[in-house]
Order: C-alpha cells, then sequence, then structure tokens
C-alpha cells in the first residue's frame, strides 16, 4: 500500500506494516522479578493504609505488597483475587494516581507513590499464569440468578455468585463477552488479548453459562427473566451515547468514538484500519483520550482532542491527558463545537471559545464524539438521577456504569457487581 | 580539613582505618589496590604455621541477610585462613611494606598452640619488617575445629600464654584479636592484657547460621547439601561489636588498653562511634567487600568533616562517649521525656499507631483524617514510635524540664535519682 500520515481523507495503512504491533503492544510490561521486588521494598505496609480505602474494592494493597517481597507472588495475586476478580484488567487501567497511588504516603514524603498498579500486574499475571483456576464452588443451592450484561460487574456478580454455589447464565448481548474491557479501552492497555483470557480464566470457577448475542429488550425480557430465575442483576452499560445536536453532525466522517474503539479492537489487523489524516476528537474524558491516542498510533498527521471546559474539568486523568499529549495529540481547551462543515463528507469543524464570541475552525477529514455515554431506558426500572438504582425493582439488582454511583470505572463496576452478588446470595439464602 | 593522621601503639598511619585481616588483604594486588584508593593500613589476612598450606570449600563461602532493596545487612562466612603458600604471603607482605611505607602492615597470625609454632612464625613476619601482628584467637569456624581460632579465644589462660610467647619472641607490637563467642568480653581482654598485649582489637565474627535452604533443608552458604555455621559480620553486628568495645574500655581492669574497634564499620559515623566508645582506630571488612574499596572517600572526608564541625580532634573523640557509658541502675529515672509528632513532617502512615496501639502502651491517637497525635497521659517515652517511622526527625522525644508534671504519672519531674535509691528497691540504700 502506498498510504502514509499525509494521505488526505480517511485512509487504511497510513504506517508500515512492522510499526503497527509495536504501537499498540503493552504501554507498560510486566515487572520481571528484580523490578517487582525493587519496587515492592518501598512499601511501608501502613496502618489502616489509604491506598486500600482509596480503592473501590479495598484491595488489602500492604498485604499483597508484602507477599510479593516475601516471594510469593502467587498469594499475593490471591489476595487482590479475593476482593476483586478483574484484578489483572484493573491493574492495566486503573487511572490509579486517582487512586491507591493518590493516596499513598510516599505520594505525599516523594512526589512517588509505590507503584501498586504494577505490581497488582505483576502479582495477578502470577497467579493467572498458573494451572487451574483458584477458586472453588460451594456445593449446589440449586438456586439460578441471570446476569444481564458479560461486562466487569455482570461478571464480577456472576463469580462471587458461583463461588456460593448458584447456577449464573449471563445474557451478553455482543458477540463475545467482557464488556468495555472487550470492546471499550485502548487496545495497548489490554494489549495480548488479555480481555478475553482473564474472562476464560474468571470461568474457570465453573457454574457460569454465558449466552451471547441475547440483548434485554430485544431476544429476552426482564419480566421473563424475573419469573425464570431466583434474581436478576443487571449490569448492561450504558448504551447509548449523547449527541452533539449542531449541525453536520451526520456528515460522513463523524463517528461515535465508542464505536471506533471497539471496532479498533475487534479488528484483526490494524493495517486495514482506515483513519483519518486531520482527526478531531471532541470530549475530555477516558474515552475520547483513547480514540486520540489511536488514531494517532493508527498514523493520522493531525490528532486534537477539543474540550469545552477548563483541563481541570476533564475527566480523563493527568496521567491520560499527559500521555496523549506525549503522543503528539493537541489539547485545546475551553472551545464548544458550534458546526460541522462539508459537502457530504466532514472538511472542518467549527468551535466558539466557551463564554466568548470568537470562533475558530479546524480541518479535520474525521471526526470522533466522546461526549458522554447514556442510559437506554428500561420500563418499570426504578432510576438514580439518569441511571438505575442499586435494586431498580424487588428481585432485580444492578451494577456498574448502568447505575449511579462511584465513577464508571471497571473498579467501580467490580465492586458493586460483587457487592450485588453478596446481596443476592443474602437474599437467596435467608428464606 | 582535621587531621586524621593515626598512631595506634606506635604504628603509624595517615588515617585511623584499616582493611580488617579478610578475603580483601589476602593478596599484594588487593592490598596495593586498597592502598592506592587511600586506606591508612591493613591487617594482612591470617598466616598460618608453615606446611602445606590449608584449603577451601569450592562451593559458597558466604551467607547473607538482607534488608529492603536488597541491601546487605549482614553476611557471615566459611572460609578459612590465607591458603596461599606462606612464603609467598611473606614475600609480598615485604614488598608492599617497602613500596608504601607510610602505612600500617599489621600481620595476623593464627599457627598451633605451642611455643615452637608461634616463635618461628614471628621470625618470619619480622624480616618482612611489618609493623605488628594480630593474634588471631576469633576465627569461630574451620580453625577453631583444630584447636585455634576462638577454641583458642575462649580459653582466658590460652589467650595469656599464646601472648606470651609472642611478646617473649618478638619485639613487634601485638595485637590480640578477640572473639565474641564469649559470656565476657572482659575475661579474655584480661588475659591478653596480663600476656602482655599492647592492644586488643574486637570483635571478630559470630557463630551464625544466616538462612535454611528451604528446598534441600540445609543450612546456608550449602556446600553439596550440607552446610556449617559461619562467621557473621557486616552492618548487623556493630551494635554488638560497640557493646563489647564499651565493656573493656569503661572496665577498670582493662581501661586504657588500646582497642581497635571491629564490627560492621559501613560509614563515617560507624568509625565515629567505635572511636567516641574507646577504639583508638577501626578495622573494615564487609563495607569494602559489599562496596569495594572507593569507600574510604567518604569514611575520611566524613570522619574529618564531622570533626570539624565539632572543632575536635581526633585524640578528643576518642573515648569522649566512655564516661557516659553506665550501668542501667545509674540511669536518671527522674528523666521524663514525650514522643513529639511533627506534623508537617508525617507522611500518614500510621506506623506509629500500629506499634503503639497493637505492642505498647496506647498513646499515639489516631483521628478520621489520619492526624497522629501522641496522648501524654500513656506515653512512658519508649521510643518505639521513632524506631518504626520512616521518616527521620518527624517523631522525637522531647524532656520534660524540672518540676513540669508528667501527665501519665501526675507528678513533677525531680532531681536526679536511680535505681540505687528508689524506694521499690529492696537493696536501695537509705537516701541521705
Amino acid at each position: 500500500m502506498s498510504n502514509s500520515v499525509i494521505t488526505p481523507g480517511i485512509q487504511p495503512g497510513r504506517l508500515a506494516t512492522e510499526h503497527y504491533a509495536s504501537h499498540f503492544d503493552d504501554l507498560y510490561p510486566n515487572y520481571d522479578p528484580h523490578e517487582a521486588m525493587v519496587a515492592a521494598d518501598r512499601c511501608y505496609f501502613c496502618h489502616d493504609a489509604p491506598c486500600i480505602t482509596a480503592c473501590p474494592t479495598e484491595i488489602d494493597i500492604p498485604l499483597f505488597i508484602r507477599q510479593i517481597q516475601a516471594g510469593q507472588p502467587e498469594a499475593a495475586g490471591k489476595t487482590i483475587m479475593d476482593q476483586n476478580i478483574f484484578g489483572g484488567s484493573c491493574a492495566r487501567v486503573c487511572p490509579t494516581e486517582t487512586l491507591c497511588e493518590g493516596a499513598c504516603v510516599r505520594e505525599m514524603a516523594e512526589g512517588k507513590p509505590v507503584e501498586i498498579g504494577r505490581l497488582q500486574r505483576y502479582a495477578t499475571d502470577s497467579l493467572m499464569a498458573r494451572q487451574g483456576h483458584p477458586y472453588a464452588r460451594a456445593a449446589s443451592t440449586g438456586k439460578r440468578v441471570a446476569v444481564v450484561g458479560a461486562g466487569p460487574a455482570g461478571l464480577a456478580c456472576a463469580h462471587r455468585l458461583a463461588m456460593y454455589g448458584h447456577d449464573v447464565i449471563v445474557y451478553e448481548a455482543q458477540d463475545k463477552p467482557g464488556g468495555l474491557n472487550e470492546y471499550g479501552i485502548a487496545a495497548y492497555k489490554m494489549a495480548g488479548g488479555f480481555a478475553a483470557r482473564e474472562v476464560e480464566w474468571l470461568l474457570g470457577i465453573g457454574g457460569i453459562t454465558i449466552e451471547t448475542g441475547r440483548a434485554l429488550g430485544r431476544d429476552i425480557s426482564l419480566d421473563a427473566l424475573r419469573g425464570e430465575f431466583d434474581a436478576v442483576f443487571l449490569g448492561v452499560g450504558l448504551g447509548d451515547v449523547n449527541a452533539l445536536g449542531i449541525p453536520g453532525e451526520d456528515l460522513d466522517g463523524v463517528r461515535d468514538a465508542v464505536d471506533f474503539i471497539a471496532e479498533l479492537r475487534q479488528t484483526d489487523d490494524l493495517s486495514r484500519l482506515p483513519i483519518g489524516r486531520d482527526v478531531v476528537v471532541i470530549g475530555g474524558g477516558m474515552t475520547a483520550v483513547d480514540a486520540a491516542v489511536q488514531s494517532k498510533l493508527l498514523g493520522a498527521e493531525r490528532v486534537s482532542m477539543v474540550y469545552r471546559r477548563d483541563r481541570a474539568a476533564m475527566s480523563a486523568s493527568d496521567y491520560e491527558i499527559e500521555h496523549a499529549a506525549t503522543e503528539g495529540v493537541t489539547i485545546i481547551t475551553g472551545a464548544t463545537p458550534v458546526a460541522i462543515h462539508g459537502q457530504g463528507a466532514v472538511e472542518e469543524i467549527e468551535f466558539a471559545y466557551t463564554g466568548g464570541n470568537e470562533s475558530f475552525r479546524l480541518k479535520a477529514d474525521q471526526v470522533f464524539k466522546a461526549i458522554g455515554q447514556k442510559l437506554v431506558p428500561l420500563d418499570g426500572l426504578a432510576t438514580a438521577g439518569r441511571k438505575l438504582a442499586a435494586q431498580p425493582m424487588p428481585g432485580v439488582w444492578a451494577g456498574g456504569d448502568c447505575t449511579d454511583g462511584g465513577e464508571d470505572l471497571t473498579v467501580t463496576a467490580v465492586a458493586q457487581g460483587r457487592d450485588a452478588a453478596e446481596d443476592i446470595h443474602a437474599h437467596l439464602t435467608s428464606a | 580539613m582535621a587531621e586524621l593522621t593515626s598512631n595506634f601503639i606506635g604504628i603509624k598511619s595517615p588515617n585511623p582505618y584499616w582493611l580488617a585481616s579478610a578475603p580483601p588483604t589476602d593478596k599484594e594486588y588487593n592490598v596495593v589496590r586498597a592502598f592506592k584508593a587511600g586506606w591508612g593500613g591493613v591487617v594482612w589476612k591470617t598466616l598460618g604455621a608453615e606446611g602445606p598450606p590449608i584449603v577451601n570449600v569450592n562451593g559458597p563461602r558466604y551467607g547473607a541477610v538482607w534488608g529492603a532493596d536488597r541491601r546487605l545487612l549482614g553476611m557471615n562466612n566459611i572460609e578459612l585462613i590465607t591458603d596461599r603458600p606462606l612464603e609467598v604471603n611473606l614475600r609480598e607482605i615485604k614488598q608492599v611494606k617497602r613500596d608504601w611505607p607510610d602505612r600500617a602492615m599489621v600481620v595476623s597470625l593464627m599457627v598451633p598452640c605451642d611455643e615452637e609454632s608461634w616463635k618461628a612464625i614471628l621470625k618470619h613476619v619480622e624480616d618482612t619488617e611489618a609493623d605488628g601482628v594480630e593474634l588471631n584467637f576469633g576465627c569461630p569456624h574451620g580453625m577453631s575445629e583444630r584447636g585455634m581460632g576462638s577454641a583458642v579465644g575462649q580459653v582466658p589462660e590460652y589467650i595469656e600464654m599464646v601472648t606470651r610467647w609472642v611478646k617473649k619472641h618478638s619485639r613487634m607490637p601485638c595485637i590480640v584479636k578477640l572473639t565474641p563467642n564469649i559470656a565476657d568480653i572482659r575475661k579474655p581482654a584480661e588475659a591478653a592484657k596480663r600476656g602482655g598485649a599492647d592492644a586488643v582489637s574486637l570483635i571478630n565474627t559470630i557463630n551464625s547460621i544466616t538462612s535454611v535452604n528451604l528446598d534441600d533443608f540445609s543450612p546456608e552458604p550449602m556446600i553439596d547439601g550440607k552446610g556449617a555455621h559461619g562467621g557473621y559480620c557486616g552492618p548487623a553486628v556493630k551494635p554488638i561489636a560497640l557493646n563489647m568495645v564499651a565493656e573493656i574500655a569503661r572496665s577498670p581492669e582493662t581501661a586504657g588498653l588500646p582497642i581497635s574497634g571491629i564490627g560492621g564499620v559501613t560509614t563515617w559515623r560507624d568509625a565515629a562511634e567505635f572511636l567516641a566508645l574507646g577504639a583508638g582506630n577501626v578495622q573494615v571488612c564487609t563495607a569494602a567487600m559489599t562496596y569495594g574499596f572507593g569507600i574510604i572517600k567518604e569514611l575520611t572526608a566524613g570522619l574529618s568533616q564531622y570533626l570539624d564541625d565539632k572543632g575536635m580532634t581526633l585524640d578528643e573523640l576518642q573515648g569522649r562517649a566512655v564516661p557516659n557509658t553506665t550501668d542501667w541502675q545509674y540511669l536518671n529515672l527522674n528523666y521524663v521525656t514525650k514522643a513529639r509528632i511533627n506534623q508537617e513532617l508525617c507522611i500518614q502512615c500510621g506506623r506509629c499507631y500500629a506499634a503503639c496501639e497493637d505492642t505498647s502502651h496506647q498513646a499515639i491517637s489516631m483521628s478520621p483524617d489520619r492526624k497522629f497525635e501522641v496522648i501524654d497521659e500513656g506515653c512512658v517515652a519508649c521510643n518505639l514510635c521513632v524506631n518504626v517511622c520512616p521518616v527521620q526527625d518527624c517523631i522525637t522525644m522531647e524532656e520534660l524540664p524540672l518540676g513540669a508534671v508528667d501527665e501519665r504519672t501526675g507528678e513533677p519531674v525531680r532531681e536526679y535519682a536511680n535505681w540505687t535509691t528508689h524506694p521499690n528497691n529492696p537493696m536501695a540504700k537509705a537516701a541521705e
């Protein structure tokens, strides 16, 4: 192919073939044992450690790091998984600088926290490399639970229920389980097919059946599930996206960032994935960053990420924003999109400085919208704000991005799924 | 810069740092490298009697204990005295002393416990024009099984006897190296003094097993599935060495007997501590084996700067802490301190709280926002919080002035009084 970074339009193959693999490889490879020991030695084993409090799943971080120090990374992995069965993906995608590492006392002491995320990766990789699944099912209770959505919330719920001996059927609308880990996160954070491997490993406990291609409201109904099962858990995520509501939004080349990321994640050959020469991403969250960085990594010449408020208000973490800047993404803040211009396909996008009259235009042959996702409404379910309540109906629990409470993070979804499972178990065994 | 020139029992060296008798001083090559780096002197690795040299194991010789970041805190060894031919060592000693006349050259010796053996080796050493001899009565492994090393050092009568032979058959200054593997270090020191020793050096290594191989179930270092105890050294043994040096320095029987301090000297500070407790110089081994000879630059510059900062000479430092080294019964029971936590420096790790709450006196409070404060009513001033705090000087002990009320006892701080007059002491003498 003769395309390059300066080929106009949306084109595949802008890079030499050999560059794709390295661009989308692990952003941070796993520690080797020496690196892990050096990093682990920095932990102070704090009393009532702030890092634990800062973790939505309350992993006993000082304990698992001490287990690494003591030469048993697999035991450390078990300590993590006891609290968070998605410890492997959380080690890769958590914004640790706002969670555990942000709370680390060595952040206060030296501005350099213990590298908890990378140590967690070391520990969980060690455990997962071991033959067999580390948890056993309790004797079957004969109770059946339906879980809707095979993302982190649903599968965390399913795993905990399976541990208690309940039978779980997971209904997943997509072709593959994993949720956003499989479809919605930058490839370099989940390199090597990790999302699929993690699900397979998790299912090793037994007692969980996943039925893919089965969407709530299309293939199955909540009423039917409630009739057939002893309990229902909804971990359906946010199925819809916010629209810009500006002229030109339907021009060719304008697309939702989540769709782009999902396509990228499911592409076997990245060199065949087309990308614009001038890409503009609208939004200030993790999805915007993942779309912008991956556009750059696919060979876009100029990538801008434009956010309507100031940098401090961006929901992407400082680390993510710095990473985008390092990869060559131009970050523009305080600018609101007002119109997309072009004949059939996008050519320019016009922004107004927020709170002012001045405007400017950016050349664009591709625009990704990443201004937030929203819940697809479900009839008859109690809501909290614009999301579902934790128990939206008798016999129905909910967790993950579709519910209110906490940030829309993998780790929060895992905590909610796990805690819902505890609640469901208590409910099923109290009668 | 303060002058570091040292004169230890008439042996002069440009600084008070000698390399101890050990692998770093086994050959001309190593010793010349040490002198080039700036070491003040060496005690040449122990020579044995004429005849076939001893042999060493051909597996691992050293075991280790590590701290965080794999910092070597303690090491042990099962190496024996020199395994090179006597004449080679003697030739090299003579050559090095000739090439480096300003450095101290002391030769360590260990021969069988009979007068003829000692007489013979002393003659050889005198021919090298070395500055003195050190009698190795310390090695706790291997040689002790053959009636030498610590087998002699553990019997004061033998120490006295051999020292007497050495002084009888040689005019060289004689240092007796003591083993710490004994109940009361003062006894062998007294014996050395009675025998006419010019000085003692201590400590030699401590009987030890550093680790056990949990796959093969053998002590380490492991030689073909078996292990033997070895001699422990390095930073971990410094507290034991300091106490033994102080015991000799403050004992009326041995006061004034020159001491060459050995045991875990790693930085200038360690050396200054040995000197303050009465050592006339120090010997170093593990630190050099861990970091190489280059550390001598920090050791000398650091000690010199410390003396400058204190406006002190090396002589004035020596023994300065000996008068303050006393017995527990004379400690002031009316000296009251309280821990103070500097909130500016606190990083809120809570280790002080865990230590005090779990294992001590419940005298530190923790607020919901992780502010840690000392509860004076409970604080016995044990210092544990200071020791476990990862931030230096974050927690300090503050002395209560005379007359101030100790919140723990409700009593005002009174004048000096110790156990010997305390009412709870059945042996107390009536207070005058």
